[in-house]
């Protein structure tokens, strides 16, 4: 069994409450820093933990931290991006709606490193019963001395505070976000200037993910080389991955960084292996954004190694061969999958979810899912295909803000690796051609026979 | 500007959306639209009108235009009216994989109605919906603030049964939802 | 100061100056296009992406190039800064990829749209843009709808370049001016229908660049190059009065702000000038405007009539030998 950080008492019947969860060791870390610890030494420990950012980037939260501009007598903010809408992740909501005090916990003790009197968790408003569930964690909170004035009889102030989303993917990307936390629309912010010069209301602030302050807990409690010393290299820690798709069993598991992929898929701790002991096909590995890889090149890099789940091992290989650990959003899809079909869900995702900023993000995204409904249904034609991977090309790197890279890294890993499907939507009329790609590997020993070939 | 004279808040809505306001700087009130917006449709029949949302422009003290770019953008408020089940449908990847289409066409067929649709009588609008983070618990439909998870079609016909007698529309929140300053 | 080097081309601009700003002090062979930054809208730019240029080398300090392009009307020049604009493929194969992007939704009937010939999205696809479209569905379109009794909106027509919002943003504390949806379906809207109501809302006809925004009094009386701009100004108590006036013949068709080399406005000007004032004799008259050579307007006011050579046969001969 992995060690568990954050879910670590998840098994405890009531946890959600504050009651249970402070007799468990709750806010410990809020004393331990408070008390004992100076901010920048709560800073020291989370740069020293190797801690990335759980939302999807992995930019070392540490750094970020240090980012924070800290003019006299201007506010800072510390915001928790809880606006969770990269499709197959759902591990902040689990998070928050199984261990809401956890989140508490976390941003008191982060907002304290960064010298933030105020601080606000922008949930999603698709998940109003967790903002529910949030807002009565804040009021004990603030019953029991954690939030308000004087916290501890340290001199500390901070008040805290759930703001509600409305739908809207693009306010997970942090300058959107702090739009609509302002009450405009989300659009995405030109940079520079960064959030941690001016952000909230012009003011230095710092966008954090859920499960990274959730984090921050462990780490002030048990030092960050404790931390750092879970994982390997510059994957530090745990994570907490969303399993969805063709598996047996789905849900969110809290993994030691480092286990092997297919550990992950097929042992029973996780995953639990295929549903209906059906063939492996492709994996998502990250979320919707990341690129799809197929069977063989999910278990094993380019190189022939054993695929880790690490920010570096997925990556093995950049984007012809590789992925990206991004959110965590794990969507596993068996060999009756059409990638095509799977494809166009993403493309009208991505269309849905444009704010129609920037022009090559606004026309691209829906000409992209256009084109996918076109060949879907039988019209499409191969210089369609090619004319996909131009308007995805063309999106990349050109936008504003990453969801247009999101949007194309999709396509482009979907036609890369699985050209022959268009080809054979394109040519025969029919969804699933005989692929080549992957392999038979319905259990452990399968896929450790297949490693070994 | 629209005749927003005849649209009426209850008291307790309005003084909460006066509430709301002080969980940001001073002068910095606008936070507040987007539950304010919430709290306006929740109250209004599951959607904003013209009216409604220039009243909540004047109760925040807002140019109109300003709640309209918003309330437009994000895509759970409602700018036309719906019935009163409000039906919304994850169709994205994970869902799709685990039979998120076979639960549209079943509520489709069920109802007489497409996607985006409402029914004659009033009672259930069918909207189909992007990825709403529950992908571990596949298919999922949202009705109000209820998420109903790992859906079979049988599942489906007795959500829809519950909802079948209603008389007031399903909203994302509670009254006790906003803790109060 | 800072010292930019622009498709080999070096000058020394002041600290905090955009790379297009640097761009365009060198001139227009450098300068990169745009569709959406105006020089004298706080906050424009960014949108289009047609400004967009290659980094070859960050600064002095840190000489890396920068992984993508970047929007040169809102990336700051560093000091030693490197910038490949008419000299990159990569910039001119991204630049094709937003004409395409632009045109996508946007009607290819220039011959009966008002702007034409004064179109900047006309000029673009023009210099970088594909002589065929490769997009085959229906493109999006909206009513016209009139913004007061003077300015139609055309959504159909519009790149969304937020320069109108940021000029109705600019012009007036009580705005009524926006843009309401999302994605593809956003539109510059006042929802209601609404007049923006001050006496500078002619400008965001000016500002335009595409034939979103039109100036109802002038709507189809001729196409702009059979009209013949001319500088004049007159004593207004609301703005300064410089304007141009486009003639055909001896009479005034329509007043507009005066545009520079980048087809900006040098001054706003009031809707009295704009609408009203549409007699020679209100009028000082200065001279005819600057007009680019390569203008389409230019061809009523400084091509003259060449009469074609005959050919006689002995030319055709030496042709064909």
């Amino acid at each position: 069994m992995g060690r568990k950080l954050l879910l670590e008492n998840d098994h405890i019947e009531g946890i959600h409450s504050y009651e249970l969860y402070r007799k468990n060791g709750g806010y410990r870390s809020v004393e331990k820093a408070l008390k004992t610890m100076t901010p920048d030494a709560v800073v020291e420990e989370v740069k020293k933990s190797g801690l990335r950012g759980r939302g999807g980037a992995g930019f070392p939260t540490g750094m970020k931290w240090s980012f924070l501009a800290k003019p006299e007598g201007v506010p800072r903010y510390l915001v928790c991006n809880a606006d969770e809408s990269e499709p197959g992740t759902f591990k902040d909501r689990y998070l928050m709606e199984r261990i809401p005090h956890l989140l508490i916990e976390g941003m008191i003790t982060s907002s304290y490193a960064l010298g933030a009197n105020t601080g606000y968790i922008y949930v999603r408003g698709e998940y109003f019963y967790i903002i529910k569930i949030l807002e009565k964690a804040i009021s004990e909170a603030y019953a029991n001395g954690w939030l308000g004035k004087n916290i501890l009889g340290t001199g500390y102030n901070l008040d805290m505070h759930v703001q509600c989303g409305a739908g809207a993917y693009i306010c997970g990307e942090e300058t959107a976000l702090l739009e609509s936390l302002e009450g405009k629309r989300g659009n995405p912010r030109i940079k520079p200037p960064f959030p941690a010069v001016k952000g909230l209301w012009e003011c230095p602030t710092v966008v954090n993910n859920v499960e990274t302050i959730a984090a921050v807990v462990p780490i002030v409690n048990d030092g960050g080389e404790a931390y750092a010393a879970i994982g390997i290299g510059k994957s530090t820690g745990t994570k907490l991955i969303s399993a969805s798709g063709h598996i047996k069993k789905p849900g969110v598991y809290e993994i030691e960084l480092g286990i092997s992929v297919e550990e992950f898929i097929y042992s029973d701790e996780y995953c639990g292996g295929i549903l209906n002991d059906k063939k492996l096909k492709a994996v998502v590995a990250g979320g919707s954004s990341v690129p799809i890889l197929p069977a063989d090149l999910i278990l094993k890099t380019a190189n022939g190694e054993k695929r880790l789940m690490t920010y570096e091992s997925l990556a093995d290989g950049g984007f012809a061969a590789g992925t990206m650990l991004g959110s965590g959003g794990f969507i596993v899809m068996d060999e009756s999958t059409s990638i095509v079909k799977n494809l166009h869900t993403f493309a009208r995702f991505y269309h849905h979810e444009s704010c129609g900023q920037c022009s090559p993000c606004r026309e691209g995204t829906g000409w992209m899912e256009k084109i996918l409904h076109k060949i879907l249904d039988g019209h499409g034609t191969l210089a369609d295909v090619d004319l996909l991977w131009d308007i995805q090309r063309k999106i990349e790197g050109n936008t504003i803000c990453p969801l247009g890279d999101a949007a194309a890294w999709p396509v482009a890993s979907a036609i890369r690796h699985f050209r022959s499907e268009f080809e054979a939507y394109v040519n025969n009329r029919q969804s699933i051609p005989d692929v080549k790609y992957y392999f038979h590997c319905n259990n452990l020993d399968a896929a450790a026979a297949y490693s070994s070939l | 500007m629209s005749d927003s004279k005849n649209i009426s808040f209850t008291p307790e809505s309005e003084a909460l959306i006066k509430n709301l306001t002080k969980r940001y700087p001073e002068g910095k009130h606008k936070s507040a639209l987007l539950p304010a917006l919430h709290i306006a449709q929740a109250e209004h029949d599951g959607w904003l009108s013209v009216p409604v949302m220039d009243k909540v422009a004047e109760l925040l003290n807002l140019q109109p235009i300003e709640v309209y770019e918003v309330a437009s953008f994000y895509s759970m408020y409602n700018l036309k009216p719906v019935g009163k089940c409000l039906i919304e449908v994850c169709r994205t990847s994970s869902c799709w994989l685990r039979g998120a289409e076979d639960v549209v066409k079943h509520i489709e067929k069920r109802l007489g109605i497409k996607d985006g649709e409402t029914t004659a009588d009033g009672k259930y609008t069918l909207k189909t919906v992007e990825c709403l983070g529950s992908c571990g618990t596949a298919p999922m439909l949202q009705i109000g603030q209820t998420f109903h998870e790992n859906l079979t079609l049988d599942k489906v016909d007795k959500i829809l049964e519950e909802w079948k007698d209603a008389t007031n529309h399903s909203t994302y929140l509670n009254t006790d939802t906003f803790r109060k300053i | 100061m800072a010292k930019v080097t622009i498709d080999g081309i070096t000058i020394e601009v002041a600290d905090g100056t955009t790379i297009l700003q640097a761009a365009r002090m060198i001139g227009p062979d450098v300068a990169p296009p745009t569709m959406c930054y105006y020089s004298k809208l706080k906050t424009s730019g960014g949108y289009c992406r047609t400004c967009l240029v290659e980094v070859s080398k960050g600064s002095e300090k840190d000489p890396r190039p920068m992984p993508k392009l970047v929007a040169s009307c809102r990336t700051a020049v560093m000091d030693g800064m490197e910038v490949k604009n008419t000299t990159s493929e990569k910039v001119y194969d991204a630049r094709a990829g937003v004409v395409e992007f632009l045109l996508l939704n946007h009607p290819l009937d220039c011959p009966v749209c008002d702007q034409a010939g004064e179109c900047h999205l006309q000029d673009l696809s023009y210099e970088h843009g594909n002589y065929k479209t490769r997009t085959e569905f229906e493109r999006r379109t909206f009513e016209k709808i009139d913004i007061g009794e003077k300015i139609q909106l055309h959504m159909t027509r519009c790149i969304l370049c937020y320069r109108c919002v940021k000029t109705a943003e600019q012009i007036t504390d009580g705005r009524v001016h926006g843009v309401i949806n999302r994605g593809d379906h956003a539109e510059i809207s006042t929802y209601v229908q609404q007049a923006i109501d001050n006496d500078f809302s002619g400008n965001v006809i000016d500002v335009c660049p595409v034939g979103a925004l039109t100036d109802k009094t002038f709507r189809f009386k001729s196409r702009v190059w059979f009209t013949k701009p001319m500088y004049a100004h007159r004593n207004c108590d609301k703005c300064s009065g410089k304007v141009a006036l486009w003639y055909k013949g001896e009479d005034v068709l329509r007043v507009t702000g005066r545009k520079d080399q980048w087809g900006e406005v040098e001054e706003f000007i009031c809707n009295t000038c704009r609408f009203d004032k549409k007699q020679t004799s209100d009028w000082v008259i200065e001279g005819p405007a600057p007009i680019n050579r390569h203008s389409v307007i230019s061809a009523n006011k400084y091509a003259q009539l060449v009469k074609p050579k005959e050919f006689t046969l002995n030319d055709i001969k030496a042709i064909t030998e």
